[in-house]
């Protein structure tokens, strides 16, 4: 009877428990808001709105050292959540998110699918990445690989097999390369560092291009896939004689050896930041910034490169929130940019960022532009 | 009120009595309150069903048949077949389950025939323990501890010495099917371990004490009294190890190699249904690709309820036998 009893109590309690606790947080994202609401008719002060965004991994690490910035300095508050570029697009086509984050540009059907559903959208550059092609050749240290363009798509669509092929040892008169299989590691998980990378060898292989194409995850010919960077770089660093690629700053902050590839001048570049901001001093940028910067003309530039964006609709339809969204993303393309070399990712070019400035000088809110320069 | 207390099997009618007529308020509060957490189980899994076929039907619309039989997973030209991933499955679990069902079985009997009292708990609750390892740890002590191994020594020497099979083809990247097969083989024993003890001990005495009596020895008493008598039990628990080496995820993934081919090479990197799922789905934008995703996931839900049927039925044909048999 006694144990019976205290059994159905604890289920009665625990019930109560339940009821209450998502009663609390039902409350409590009421007292959240509120402030927000009662913000839009004293108009000038803007502390207390909440901006929320989701979208790429790359560039995370930066995102949340500048809202982190960004709160203390202005009390906005920006909440971040690093789900992937697809998931960023798809969250602000559904307009459940103030801004998405992508490393790919949106194709046009996705571009259309949000423009019926909330008008046009921007891709506002934030900074670039490079993408490094790391090895695990033994006796061969960081930086001593030259690849080019071609002999990269190659190994990767196992057409070279051999380290000791004629056509990487062409290119490397200086070291001696084994005669050992490549084995060839990628990204098994969909990613803007994949489409970079697939982006640049769709433009410097014809085959590649035919064969596999530009995607965030692609339909690989070769050997093993690993999960994220760190699935990747861990294949590659215990694998002998394999080859694959990360992320520039993964490879940097984890001493991974990187190679040198040749670029679209002729010169061998290793990857670092300069080379890679200096990508886009070599490509015409649209001003709707919606272009790739891998195989840049430049010739001191690394040429797998490319932006990530942040996305957000021309026009806004809250006015409080939308003149956040613009004050943050003036912020970032000035004042943020200063923080991008400490975390291993590249300011943008002068000329991209006057072309994101007009682009944020075009939101709208009623027709009405947000931010008056 | 007692008949509740005591919780006795053969009351069940009292018990129902007790609900529907006497019923202080308590007992029906209780009674209803337990019914609507039932119901909502139910409702989850028919939410699920439907849901994952709604999402998964415009893949299957657009491939139908080919979605199983086709090989490519390409999202440039947006088209996706199961096949591979199917196939990386069932191979998976099947070298796991191949090598799991023996040790299991064997330290079943040990725990339960043969094993000192002493040594028996200690065992036992080590197993258990096993079990208790969340998946993401065993697969990154696989993916730094296992791989290294399995590449060299298991797989160069394999490759050397027996590499005119088909089975033992390739370059030895460590990663692969076999990887996986081992990775699923540790992650089932525990469970199939602790049911086959559970069937080998409802064994009745009675079976062992008339073969020992009849002059057998422990082996005979065992390979004809006690096997033969829990052999639906240890099948039953077989298939509940492959209903969890089906749908395991973290770990395969982290050692499988995630390489969409079919091929009959352990060796080779390959890619499960859910190891596959947890790859794309994070980044997955195009409709086409997430509905072929979620196509993906009704195949394994299919999969794995009708692995767990047929336990049931096995397991109730163990009981049933058992019953007559006393």
């Amino acid at each position: 009877m006694n144990r019976n009893r205290k059994w159905f109590m604890s289920l009665i309690m625990l019930f109560t428990i339940l009821v209450v606790v998502t009663g609390c947080s039902g409350t409590g994202t009421t007292t959240t808001t509120t402030p927000a609401a009662t913000v839009t008719s004293t108009s000038t002060v803007t502390s207390g709105i909440n901006i929320n965004g989701v979208g790429a991994t790359f560039p995370a690490p930066l995102y949340t050292k500048w809202f982190d910035v960004y709160y203390k300095d202005t009390g906005i508050k920006i909440n971040y959540q690093a789900i992937g570029s697809g998931g960023g697009i798809n969250q602000i086509t559904e307009g459940t998110v103030d801004f998405g984050a992508s490393d790919g540009i949106m194709t046009e059907t996705q571009q259309s699918k949000a423009e019926e559903a909330n008008g046009p959208i921007l891709h506002i550059p934030m900074t670039s990445g490079a993408v490094a092609v790391i090895y695990n050749i033994s006796g061969i240290s960081s930086g001593q690989l030259n690849l080019s363009g071609d002999v990269l798509a190659d190994i990767y669509l196992k057409k070279i097999t051999k380290w000791n092929d004629y056509r990487i040892s062409d290119i490397n008169p200086d070291i001696t390369l084994p005669d050992a299989d490549i084995a060839v590691v990628h990204r098994s998980d969909g990613s803007g560092t994949t489409y970079i990378f697939t982006n640049y060898l769709s433009k410097v292989s014809t085959d590649w291009a035919s064969e596999v194409g530009n995607a965030t995850s692609v339909d690989w010919p070769g050997d093993i896939g690993g999960e994220k960077n760190a699935g990747v770089a861990g294949q590659v660093q215990q694998l002998p004689n394999s080859i694959g690629y990360v992320e520039l700053a993964y490879a940097l902050q984890n001493n991974i050896a990187f190679a040198n590839l040749e670029n679209a001048a002729g010169n061998f570049i290793t990857p670092s930041i300069e080379s890679t901001t200096k990508a886009a001093e070599g490509i015409t940028l649209p001003d709707d910034m919606k272009v790739m910067l891998t195989n840049s003309s430049n010739p001191e530039a690394y040429p797998i490169v490319g932006f990530t964006w942040i996305l957000v609709y021309e026009n806004q339809k809250d006015k409080e929130k939308g003149e956040a969204i613009v004050n943050m993303l003036w912020w970032a393309i000035h004042e943020g940019q200063q923080y991008t070399t400490a975390l291993s990712y590249a300011p943008l070019a002068d000329d991209a960022v006057t072309r994101a400035e007009n682009q944020i000088l075009s939101i709208k809110y009623q027709g009405e532009t947000l931010l008056k320069r | 009120m007692k008949p509740l207390l005591s919780g006795n099997k053969k009351n069940s009618i009292t018990r129902e009595t007790s609900f529907k007529g006497l019923g202080n308020t308590g007992d029906r509060i209780f009674s209803n309150l337990t019914l609507l957490f039932s119901i909502i189980m139910i409702v989850l899994l028919l939410a699920l069903i439907i849901i994952l076929s709604i999402d998964a039907f415009p893949a299957i619309r657009k491939f139908g048949v080919s979605f199983f039989t086709s090989q490519s997973w390409n999202q440039v030209q947006e088209s996706y077949g199961a096949l591979p991933a199917i196939f990386g499955t069932l191979l998976s679990s099947f070298i796991g389950l191949l090598i799991a069902v023996p040790i299991s079985i064997g330290a079943a009997i040990f725990l339960t025939e043969l094993a000192p009292g002493w040594l028996r708990e200690p065992i036992a609750f080590l197993t258990e323990i096993l079990a208790a390892i969340p998946s993401v740890i065993i697969g990154l002590w696989g993916l730094f501890v296992l791989v290294p191994f399995i590449r060299s020594p298991v797989e160069s020497w394999l490759g050397s010495n027996l590499g005119f099979l088909p089975l033992f083809q390739g370059p030895p990247f460590g990663v692969g099917f076999l990887s996986a097969g081992i990775i699923l083989a540790i992650m089932t024993i525990p469970i199939i371990t602790s049911l086959s003890r559970e069937a080998i001990r409802a064994v009745p005495d009675n079976q062992r004490e008339a073969m020992l009596s009849l002059g057998a020895t422990r082996w005979e008493t065992i390979r004809r009294a006690v096997l033969p008598y829990s052999r639906s039990g240890l099948v039953g628990a077989t298939i509940l190890g492959l209903g969890r080496a089906l749908g395991e995820t973290m770990a395969v993934t982290m050692v499988i190699g995630n390489s969409y081919n079919l091929t009959a090479s352990l060796f080779s990197p390959g890619v499960t249904i859910a190891s596959k799922i947890a790859s794309e789905f994070n980044e997955a934008s195009s409709e086409l690709l997430v509905s072929s995703l979620m196509a993906l996931a009704l195949v394994l839900f299919i999969i794995t309820l009708l692995v767990n049927i047929v336990a049931r039925y096995l397991v109730r044909r163990m009981t049933a036998t058992s019953t007559t048999k006393r």
